[in-house]
């Protein structure tokens, strides 16, 4: 916002601001504290941004003016995060940098509240080391089932119901279990393909900005800028009365759309504007049209495209506000999917568009993005209903839907279908046909997975099963007792 | 101990004409079942030497009784060759694509040394690719018009289904007795090209010349209680192809005409077509007399109770027991009460030890009739004894000794696996300890319904008893339920406080909860507490004791933990220490120091709760414990206080309905106005919406709103500390949604999501007038529960309630087969000991599981280690 001009009013005494001096105001003890910082040489690294904020907090509050007494406190501070580095630095090696950084901030912020003696932040950091090991996976869990579960038995609790307003009171989306399943179906093409347009920083402010972009995206066809079509056969003509206001809305003039029909074959030459009414154009019909033939002739005249991204027939600009800065921004939400067209529309920001269909990501941006697309999917849908499902089931469903570099389905046309055992496939749908055609390349199955080994009886290699050590107690010469 | 033995793999194959001869051990001749006697017809197909039919007999083959006679498989010879229907796709292809004349694949010989080259590569590591190869080559064949070969001009062939072939060529019709010549002229190594296995699956062998009797066994014939002799469906089948085979022999034999011989050709064909696979379709099924079709052999595989579905991956089984369930919160979490009849019937076996062999005698001595006894005794040469049968149980006790084998009543303390269906997740499956009580259910604690979605309104259970160590040993450190408290699903507990629990916590950690000395002992009596009572909170002018208090004991002593409550939001919000409301959660050194405990401290299903952190930092034995008696006590405190809910609760004064009919009135003038522009045209449409969806949106609008303020209105009135209010505040059961319905105002039903318009042409009832498109019209339910509805909003009501039920109804089939399709997908992926995911069959899925081989089980909101709960956990009480 600031920069742009808009003026703030933020009546402080008597006094009020401009945007500039607002930021200004708030910057104060920021730029203050980083002074007094740029003096030190010794910092821990980690806890730098804690200690900032700390300081320029108290800056705030307490109204520490001095530089002097910024850098005592600063000094104190230093002494406390170094006893917590000093401590902590211990777990490091054990633990992922995310848990230990966090750690170390959690213990540096408590120290720095209340005292904390050595042995206290040991306990701590000792039970932080164990409650991660202790959280970690055990080898032969059966996670693929697990996973399985969590996605589909919260299928139960969601709502059929179709359609809700994502935000967008103008668009209806495809939500809740239909959603899920065509999600996990891996269908070429949503039912509701959407997109969401982010813009570059040129556009994404104004409104008018916003709609500019719209404009050049949104599909418009003959048809939306026509008032009236009159079909005169006497003269074989077929006369299209312009909507001046559509028109305008568009951003289109009867010049603009005689150039794009022109440019079809069939219609060249034979498109004229009328010299009487500004807003008529007269088209010339082959000839011998009958009444029906000249209607299909409209028809197919209306669907013609003017301007636009082919398969995007609506736009919305949406209003939102950047949670970390507090500024509005506008995104567009279009109803139809192109994304390689879209993205290379001057004004969008190709770094944040997103869209709803797996398929069309996967060709654009290619299979790690549809892996990210469709766990960001199937979360959303998830969350969107209040279900609550760890990511890790989730990712471990996308790359088994990915990981052969296309997309496969959940079902018998991909993965279920492409099972290595004849037994496997056979027990879950098309039973007799896979039997024949194992008879017939003389398929082996070799028993690995779980479905065939309790097809089978035995046990199936997961989980406890999966320890293949064995004892024969007559072998052991000593008894072990005594 | 014996050498176990493994399945390592299973060929599949066809059999050949050479190998089902082998096999059998007679050949089938005549369509005779029984002669006059009721006998069997020795070459007929249900001769004895095709395995033993009834008890006692020996088999004529092989000498075994029922029991241990595997059946045999006799043959039949067939006067033409007949096309396999299961393999006519197969024999489709492999004709388009090898030459008429010299059996070639139609592509020259470089290019099939390359591909055969290229496929033997890919084979083994990329058998889905090899496939694709296959697939190509096939394709490529096919288009070839001249053998490359022996320069032989090729032919269209066309399919007529099922199984006609033509060539549109010199050989017409193509009987399946030439198209075996041309299948024999193949060679190996194109077919290997071409994905066929020559070694067991010569494409010639899919043309039936000899087709095998399956053993009698298969098709056993069943006796009716008429003493009528009841066939197999493939008995009968058998007889009509055995039949047709004959008397197609018999025209050749007597040259009848070829249009004769032909017609009987097709017939058997039709009768082997549907002998195999009866849905084929094209073909007309087979029927029973009474017009059912034929159960034949490829509906005996397929669906849901086929072989593979029905019998093989899922199977029934012995040790079991099923009946309705009844709540009693008496009993421990980990527990289920087993009716005594029940224990009685299932049994566990026990080997006998020098150890155990005076409890066992016992038992024994007890019988299969008197509880804690036995039902069986199997002693060391394998032989059972059915004690049901035995008048002298002393002697058999008395010959007890090590290394029998007792199959003994099921008692306090067994492990058992309990389970609901649908068994949508793991939880759906857990092991209980026996407690053997009176009555005819098994009884379970409430608070372990959330995992298996339990409720006592005629639900069943099923129980099933493991039968050996191994078993019980996982049962009992795998399955057990306080295992299972935190769902792998998002790392929360799922078994937790419900209902009453919640209610009875939050009445007694009430700020305003004063307790008498009585009182204080009997909490802690039931809950089994011995030790000193604490210190009273007020001494004058009696000794009184809060429910903090009490409560506290229960903590474990170095226990701090904060955290909003439940009732935390709108007028009682608090975010910290400082709390009016008592509604900010502070644990202290294992004491309950403010807020009350509801939903958010002790309910099932909410991550990061107090319970959360209990269960994970102290074990899930003590979680277990802590659950068992802190619910006992709440149980026992809303008992002594009483709690119920009674109209009283939701009754409004008039004063209420009077400003709620205003706000009514207010709305419904509204939305007249928003009809008036509509009508008027003067309502200007949303972008991307008609003009009437507008109207609908803003009407649905206005109404809601409608409803909150009447809802307010309705709480306005309503004492905020009464047991309905309660209950929804402190997420026991309701919101204050269901609050204002039964108090206030029911609001819109809708269908489909909008407002009803179904109905009679341009109104939904005969009592409104056409084209009304006002609140009452459409749905709208002024009236509340309380009130009482009108049969109009009665009948709204009702529509909107149908939605539901159909809703549910279509959403389990859906999400049932969706669930089911994931598990197959995913159900061969495991953790390797290296912490990477992969299937059973060795392919790598993710290098790491989850990125960071973290059991989401142990991992709230996708965090395995949450540090800022760690701090507090140990210096928490320093704030």
């Amino acid at each position: 916002m600031a920069g742009r001009g808009e003026v703030v009013q933020l009546s402080e005494g008597e006094r009020s601001l401009t945007a500039e001096e607002v930021v200004e105001e708030i910057s104060k003890p920021v730029t203050l504290v980083a002074k007094v910082l740029s003096r030190f040489k010794r910092v821990p690294e980690a806890l730098m941004p804690a200690i900032r904020q700390i300081l320029v907090n108290e800056v705030v509050e307490k109204g520490l003016t001095e530089e002097s007494e910024i850098s005592i406190r600063f000094k104190e501070l230093r002494k406390i995060a170094d006893k917590v580095v000093k401590v902590a630095e211990r777990a490091k090696e054990v633990l992922p940098e995310g848990i230990y950084l966090e750690l170390l901030n959690e213990l540096f912020r408590a120290a720095s509240k209340v005292e904390l003696s050595a042995e206290e932040m040991e306990e701590i950091r000792d039970d932080a080391v164990r409650t991660y090991l202790r959280a970690l996976v055990d080898p032969g869990e059966p996670v693929g089932t697990v996973a399985a579960q969590s996605i589909a038995e919260p299928g139960t609790q969601m709502t059929l119901r179709t359609f809700h307003y994502a935000g967008v009171r103008e668009l209806n989306v495809t939500l809740g279990l239909p959603r899920l399943i065509e999600l996990v179906d891996a269908r070429k093409s949503p039912e509701t393909p959407m997109m969401e347009i982010h813009l570059d920083e040129d556009h994404k402010y104004e409104r008018n900005d916003a709609l500019e972009v719209a404009r050049k995206i949104e599909m418009t066809k003959l048809e939306t800028v026509t008032a009236a079509a009159d079909i005169d056969l006497f003269s074989n003509q077929l006369i299209i009365t312009l909507d001046p206001d559509m028109l305008h809305d568009k951003g289109l003039t009867r010049e603009d759309i005689i150039k794009v029909l022109t440019k079809s074959k069939t219609l060249s030459g034979k498109v004229k504007p009328d010299p009487e009414d500004l807003n008529v154009i007269v088209i010339e019909m082959p000839k011998n049209y009958d009444i029906i033939k000249a209607q299909k002739f409209r028809d197919r005249i209306f669907r013609m495209k003017l301007k636009g991204v082919k398969g995007i027939n609506k736009v919305i600009a949406q209003r939102r506000k950047d949670e970390t800065t507090g500024n509005y921004y506008y995104v567009l939400i279009t109803d139809g999917t192109n994304l390689s067209a879209v993205l290379k529309v001057d004004g969008v920001d190709p770094a944040k568009t997103k869209s709803n269909s797996i398929h069309e990501i996967e060709s654009v941006l290619g299979i790690e993005a549809a892996r990210e697309a469709l766990i960001r999917e199937i979360k959303d849908t998830l969350g969107e209903q209040g279900l609550d499902v760890d990511v890790r089931h989730i990712m471990l469903l996308a790359d088994m839907m990915t990981r052969t570099g296309s997309l496969r389905q959940i079902g018998r046309h991909g993965i279920a279908g492409e099972k290595p055992s004849v037994l496997a496939r056979a027990a879950f749908e098309i039973t007799v046909k896979n039997l024949f055609d194992a008879g017939a390349s003389g398929e082996v199955d070799s028993i690995k997975g779980v479905a065939e080994n309790v097809i089978i009886g035995q046990v199936a290699p997961v989980g406890t099963a999966l320890v293949e050590l064995r004892m024969n107690p007559t072998k052991i010469k000593k008894p072990l007792s005594k | 101990m014996e050498d176990e033995k493994v399945v390592g793999g299973i060929k599949f194959g066809i059999l050949s004409p050479e190998m089902i001869r082998n096999m059998s051990v007679t050949a089938i001749v005549t369509s005779e079942v029984y002669d006059e006697n009721g006998l069997p017809v020795e070459g007929g197909v249900m001769d004895p030497r095709l395995g033993v039919i009834e008890p006692g007999q020996r088999c004529a083959t092989c000498g075994n009784t029922l029991a241990r006679c595997p059946g045999h498989f006799g043959h039949l010879e067939l006067a033409r060759p007949v096309i396999h229907i299961g393999f006519v796709k197969h024999i489709y292809d492999l004709m388009r694509a090898t030459c008429r004349k010299c059996g070639r694949l139609k592509l020259p010989q470089e290019e099939i040394d390359r591909y055969l080259d290229l496929y033997n590569r890919l084979k083994d590591r990329w058998p889905q690719l090899a496939k694709s190869l296959s697939d190509y080559v096939k394709r490529k064949a096919i288009k070839a018009s001249k053998c490359p070969h022996c320069g032989e001009p090729q032919y269209k062939i066309r399919l007529e289904k099922p199984t006609t072939f033509i060539e549109e060529g010199p050989l017409g019709r193509l009987w399946p007795n030439k198209i075996r010549e041309w299948l024999e002229r193949i060679p190996d190594d194109d077919l290997r090209l071409l994905g066929y296995d020559p070694e067991v699956a010569r494409p010639e062998w899919m043309i039936i010349t000899v087709l095998p009797i399956p053993p009698i066994a298969v098709r056993p014939s069943i006796l009716l209680e008429t003493g009528i002799r009841s066939e197999d469906d493939l008995t009968h089948k058998l007889v009509d192809i055995i039949r047709t085979n004959e008397k197609l022999r018999e025209s050749i034999n007597s040259g009848a005409p070829e249009v004769i011989v032909e017609d009987l050709w097709e017939l058997l064909q039709y009768h082997i077509n549907t002998y195999i696979d009866n849905e084929v379709p094209g073909v007309p099924s087979a029927k029973r007399r009474s017009g059912m079709p034929l159960r034949t052999l490829a509906q005996r595989l397929k669906g849901k109770g086929g072989r593979f579905r029905g019998n093989l991956s899922g199977k029934r089984v012995d040790f079991s027991a099923r009946t309705v369930i009844s709540p009693d919160p008496n009993i421990s979490v980990n527990e289920v009460g087993v009716p005594k009849e029940v224990a009685m019937t299932l049994t566990v076996p026990v080997r006998v030890t020098s150890w155990n062999i005076d409890d066992v005698r016992r038992y024994i001595l007890n019988g299969p009739s008197r509880y804690p006894g036995a039902n069986y005794v199997i002693d060391p040469n394998g032989r059972r004894i059915d004690l049901r049968f035995i008048k002298d149980l002393k002697a058999i006790a008395e010959g007890l000794k090590p290394g029998y084998v007792v199959e003994r009543h099921l008692i306090n303390g067994d492990v058992v696996l309990f389970n609901r269906q649908p068994s949508l997740h793991r939880m759906s499956i857990m092991a209980h300890v026996v407690k053997v009580l009176p009555g005819r259910t098994f009884r379970l604690h409430l608070a372990v319904c959330p995992p298996y979605n339990a409720d006592f309104d005629g639900d069943e259970m099923n129980l099933h008893v493991p039968q050996n160590v191994e078993a019980r040993a996982e049962a009992r450190t795998l399955l057990l339920v306080q295992e299972h408290m935190l769902s792998p699903r998002y790392g929360g507990p799922i078994i937790g406080g419900i209902q009453d629990f919640i209610s009875g916590a939050y009445l007694l950690s009430s700020k305003a909860t004063l307790l008498t000395k009585n009182q204080v002992s009997d909490l802690l009596a039931s809950i089994g507490y011995v030790g000193g009572m604490p210190e009273p909170a007020v001494l004058s002018p009696k000794k009184a004791w809060l429910g903090k208090q009490v409560f506290s004991i229960l903590l474990p002593k170095g226990f701090n933990f904060r955290r909003e409550a439940n009732i935390s939001g709108s007028e009682l919000k608090c975010s910290d220490e400082e709390c009016f409301w008592d509604s900010y959660l502070v644990v202290k050194k294992g004491k309950l120091l403010l807020g009350v405990l509801d939903k958010a401290a002790i309910g099932a299903q909410k991550p990061e709760s107090m319970l959360h952190y209990l269960i994970r930092e102290n074990g899930n034995t003590f979680g277990r414990e802590f659950m068992d008696k802190a619910f006992k006590m709440f149980l026992r405190f809303i008992e002594m206080r009483g709690f119920t809910m009674a109209i009283n609760d939701i009754v409004i004064p008039k004063e209420a309905y009077n400003e709620i009919e205003q706000v009514y009135e207010e709305s419904k003038k509204d939305v007249a106005k928003l009809i008036k522009e509509y009508e008027e045209g003067r309502l200007e449409a949303m972008p991307g919406r008609t003009r009437e969806e507008t109207l609908e949106i803003n009407i649905l609008d206005v109404l809601s709103r409608a409803r909150d303020k009447a809802g307010e209105i309705a709480v306005k009135y309503l004492n905020p500390f009464n047991n309905v209010f309660i209950m929804a505040k402190t997420g026991a059961r309701g919101s204050t949604l269901n609050i204002t319905q039964m108090a206030a105002m029911l609001g819109q039903q809708s269908v489909r999501g909008q407002r009803i318009s179904r109905g009679y042409r341009d109104r939904t009832l005969p009592h409104f007038k056409k084209g009304e498109i006002g609140p009452e019209a459409r749905g709208f339910i002024a009236d509340s529960f309380v009130r009482g509805l009108s049969p109009i909003e009665m009948f709204f009501h009702a529509a909107g309630g149908r939605e539901g039920l159909v809703d549910t109804a279509v959403r389990t089939s859906q999400s049932g087969y969706m669930q089911r399709r994931l598990i197959t997908s995913l159900l061969d992926l495991i953790v390797a000991y290296d912490g990477s995911v992969k299937s059973t069959y060795g392919e790598l899925i993710q290098f790491k599981y989850g990125e960071d081989g973290v059991d989401p089980k142990n991992a709230s909101f996708g965090e395995a280690v949450k540090a800022s709960r760690i701090v507090e956990k140990h210096v928490g009480w320093k704030r």
